[in-house]
C-alpha cells in the first residue's frame, strides 16, 4: 500500500507541474504588462504601473495591423463559410467509393504544413501577376479554413432527419425554399460555431500569412516582428488584451452553447 | 452527383457544386502543381525563361542532398519534430490516462477546459510567453539562482528553447486523440489485470497502450507535421545556431531571391510530412475519417 501511496503523491506532482507548465509562461506574460521595467519581466519588480496599456493604446502600427486582420477575418469568413458548406453538401450527397477519394482530397489542406499551402499560393498567383498582400492572405487562409468548416457542418448535417425535407417537399415548397426553410436553420449552429472557428484561426494565423502577407502587417506579424526587433511590456499588455477577449468569447460561446442544449435537448 | 441535383435542384446544386471544384482546382490543386513546376525549373533571369535551359530537373533537389549545412538542417528538423513528438507523448500520456479512467466528471470538466483555455490563445503570443520566461535575464534564471540551483544564468534560447516552446505548443493535439482512445477502455480489464496481480506499469504495457495504439498514432503524427512545418517557435525561441527547416525556405524567397530552390525546398517538406502521416496511419491503421475530428 505504501508504493501506492507514493505512485499516487508523484501524480499530484505531476498534475501540479502540468498545470504550472501550462499557466506560468502566460501569467508570467500576463504580469510583465504591469511591470515598469523596460523588457518585459516579472523579477525583479520595479513598480506597477498601468502606462504600458496606454503605450499600446497610442501606437498607430498596432491599430492599423488590428485593421488588417479585422479585414481579413470578415472576408475569410464570407468565402469559408458558403464554401465550405457546400462542399459539406456535395460530400454527404456523394456515394461510398467516389466520398472516401474525395474527403481525402478535400482534407488534404488540413494534412498540408501551413507554410506550403503560403508557399504554393504565393508561387501560383505570381504567374497572373498578383503579389502578397490582402487578397492573397485571404486566398491562402482560406484554402484550410474551408476544411474545418466543412467538417464542422458535416457533423451537424449526420444528425439531420431528411424527412423534414421530404415533408416540406410534400407540402408544395420549392427546392430553394426547402434548402432556406428547412436546412440552413437547422445547420445555423454549426454555421455560427465554424464562423467564430474561422476568425479564431484566420487572425491567430501566422506559418501561411508569412509568406503571402507582402508589405501587410497584420497582427502576428506585428508581435512576431516586436519580439525581434524591440520587445516592450506593450506587447504584452497587447497580449493580455487578446488573451482576455479571446477567453471571453470562448466561455460566452461554450455558455450559448450549453443553453442551446438544454433548451432543445434532443436536437 | 446525381443525388446532388435531385435534392437541391439545378440552381442550388450547380451553386454548390462550382463553389467547391474552384476551391479544389484553384486554391488546392492549381498552387500544388505550380510549386512542383517552380521546383524543378532552374532560377533564371526573365530573359531566358522559356529558353533552352528551362528545362525541367532535379537539381533544386539534388542542391539541398548535397549541401551540407542544409542537409543537416533538414536532418536535424526531422528528428527534432520527432523528439517534440515523443516528448509531448510523455507528457500528455499520464494526464490522458487520468483523465480518460480516474477523474470524477467534475474533475474531468475542470481538466479539459484548464486544457483547453490556453490553446484558444494565438501561437505567436503563446511563443512570446515562453520568449520572456526563458530570457537570459528572465523569471526563470532568475529563480533557479534565487534557489541556488545555478551560478550563472542559463542560455535557454536555442534547441532547449524551441523544444520547450514547441512541446507546450501541441499538447492539445496529442492530449485529446489519446484521451479519446483511453476513455473507451472498459474499466473491467483495468482491474482484471490488477487482480490477475500485474503491476501498474504492465497494465499500462499491456493493456492500455495496446488500446490507445490508434490515438497515440494520430497524436504523434500530427505532433511530428506542426513541429516540422512550424515558424514561429524556432524564430522566437531558437538562437543562430538551432536553425528550422522552415527558416531555410523562407531564407529563398525573401532574402536569397530564388523561389525555385525554396520551391524545391518546401516540395520536400510536404512529401516529408505526407509520407510520415500516411506511412504512420496504414501502419496503425488509423482511418483518415478517424483523424479529422
Amino acid at each position: 500500500m505504501t508504493t501506492d501511496r507514493i505512485f499516487r503523491g508523484l501524480f499530484v506532482l505531476y498534475l501540479l507541474a502540468f498545470v504550472a507548465y501550462l499557466f506560468a509562461p502566460l501569467v508570467i506574460m500576463g504580469l510583465a504588462a504591469f511591470n515598469e521595467s523596460r523588457f518585459p519581466t516579472v523579477i525583479p519588480w520595479q513598480g506597477t504601473t498601468l502606462d504600458w496599456f496606454s503605450a499600446m493604446w497610442a501606437d498607430a502600427a498596432m491599430w492599423r495591423s488590428l485593421w488588417t486582420s479585422a479585414i481579413v477575418a470578415v472576408l475569410v469568413v464570407l468565402v469559408a463559410l458558403p464554401v465550405g458548406t457546400a462542399a459539406a453538401l456535395v460530400l454527404t450527397t456523394l456515394h461510398a467509393r467516389a466520398r472516401s477519394f474525395a474527403y481525402a482530397v478535400m482534407v488534404s489542406p488540413l494534412l498540408t504544413p501551413g507554410v506550403v499551402i503560403g508557399i504554393s499560393t504565393l508561387i501560383l498567383w505570381r504567374q497572373v501577376g498578383v503579389g502578397g498582400g490582402i487578397a492573397l492572405i485571404v486566398v491562402a487562409q482560406t484554402t484550410f479554413i474551408i476544411c474545418y468548416v466543412m467538417l464542422m457542418v458535416m457533423a451537424r448535417l449526420q444528425r439531420f432527419d431528411r424527412t423534414q425535407e421530404e415533408a416540406a417537399l410534400g407540402l408544395g415548397a420549392s427546392k430553394l425554399m426547402v434548402f432556406r426553410r428547412v436546412l440552413l436553420p437547422f445547420l445555423r449552429p454549426a454555421l455560427l460555431a465554424s464562423g467564430g472557428l474561422a476568425v479564431l484561426q484566420s487572425v491567430e494565423n501566422y506559418n501561411t500569412t508569412l509568406f503571402v502577407r507582402g508589405f501587410e502587417t497584420p497582427l502576428t506579424v506585428f508581435i512576431a516582428t516586436k519580439v525581434r526587433t524591440g520587445l516592450t511590456p506593450a506587447v504584452n499588455a497587447l497580449a493580455l488584451v487578446i488573451i482576455a477577449a479571446t477567453v471571453i468569447g470562448a466561455v460566452a460561446y461554450e455558455l450559448a452553447r450549453r443553453r442551446q442544449v438544454t433548451r432543445q435537448p434532443r436536437s | 452527383m446525381r443525388d446532388l441535383y435531385a435534392r437541391f435542384g439545378g440552381g442550388l446544386a450547380t451553386v454548390f457544386l462550382s463553389l467547391v471544384l474552384i476551391w479544389l482546382a484553384a486554391m488546392v490543386l492549381a498552387p500544388n502543381l505550380m510549386m512542383i513546376d517552380y521546383a524543378l525549373r532552374p532560377n533564371l533571369p526573365p530573359a531566358e525563361l522559356g529558353g533552352p535551359r528551362d528545362v525541367w530537373s532535379l537539381d533544386n533537389v539534388l542542391y539541398l542532398a548535397n549541401e551540407g549545412v542544409h542537409r543537416a538542417i533538414f536532418l536535424k528538423t526531422i528528428w527534432a519534430s520527432a523528439l517534440v513528438a515523443a516528448l509531448t507523448l510523455v507528457v500528455c500520456y499520464p494526464i490522458a490516462f487520468w483523465m480518460a479512467q480516474r477523474a470524477t466528471p467534475g474533475q474531468l470538466s475542470i481538466a479539459l477546459m484548464l486544457v483547453i483555455i490556453p490553446f484558444f490563445i494565438n501561437e505567436v503570443l503563446r511563443t512570446l510567453a515562453w520568449f520572456i520566461l526563458l530570457a537570459y535575464r528572465g523569471p526563470l534564471n532568475a529563480v533557479l539562482q534565487g534557489i541556488g540551483l545555478i551560478d550563472a544564468p542559463i542560455r535557454w534560447q536555442g534547441d532547449g528553447g524551441v523544444l520547450a516552446g514547441m512541446v507546450y505548443a501541441y499538447i492539445l493535439f496529442m492530449l485529446l486523440p489519446i484521451y479519446n482512445a483511453i476513455e473507451s477502455l472498459d474499466k473491467s480489464q483495468l482491474e482484471a489485470a490488477r487482480d490477475l496481480g500485474s503491476p501498474t506499469w504492465r497494465t499500462h504495457w499491456r493493456v492500455v497502450i495496446p488500446h490507445a495504439k490508434a490515438g497515440i498514432a494520430t497524436g504523434c503524427v500530427f505532433t511530428f507535421m506542426l513541429a516540422a512545418g512550424s515558424y514561429v517557435a524556432p524564430a522566437l525561441l531558437g538562437s543562430p545556431g538551432s536553425r528550422w527547416f522552415t527558416e531555410i525556405i523562407y531564407n529563398w524567397f525573401f532574402e536569397g531571391g530564388d523561389w525555385n530552390r525554396g520551391a524545391a525546398y518546401a516540395l520536400t517538406l510536404l512529401v516529408l510530412c505526407l509520407a510520415v502521416v500516411l506511412v504512420t496511419l496504414r501502419v496503425f491503421r488509423v482511418n483518415l475519417t478517424d483523424v479529422a475530428k
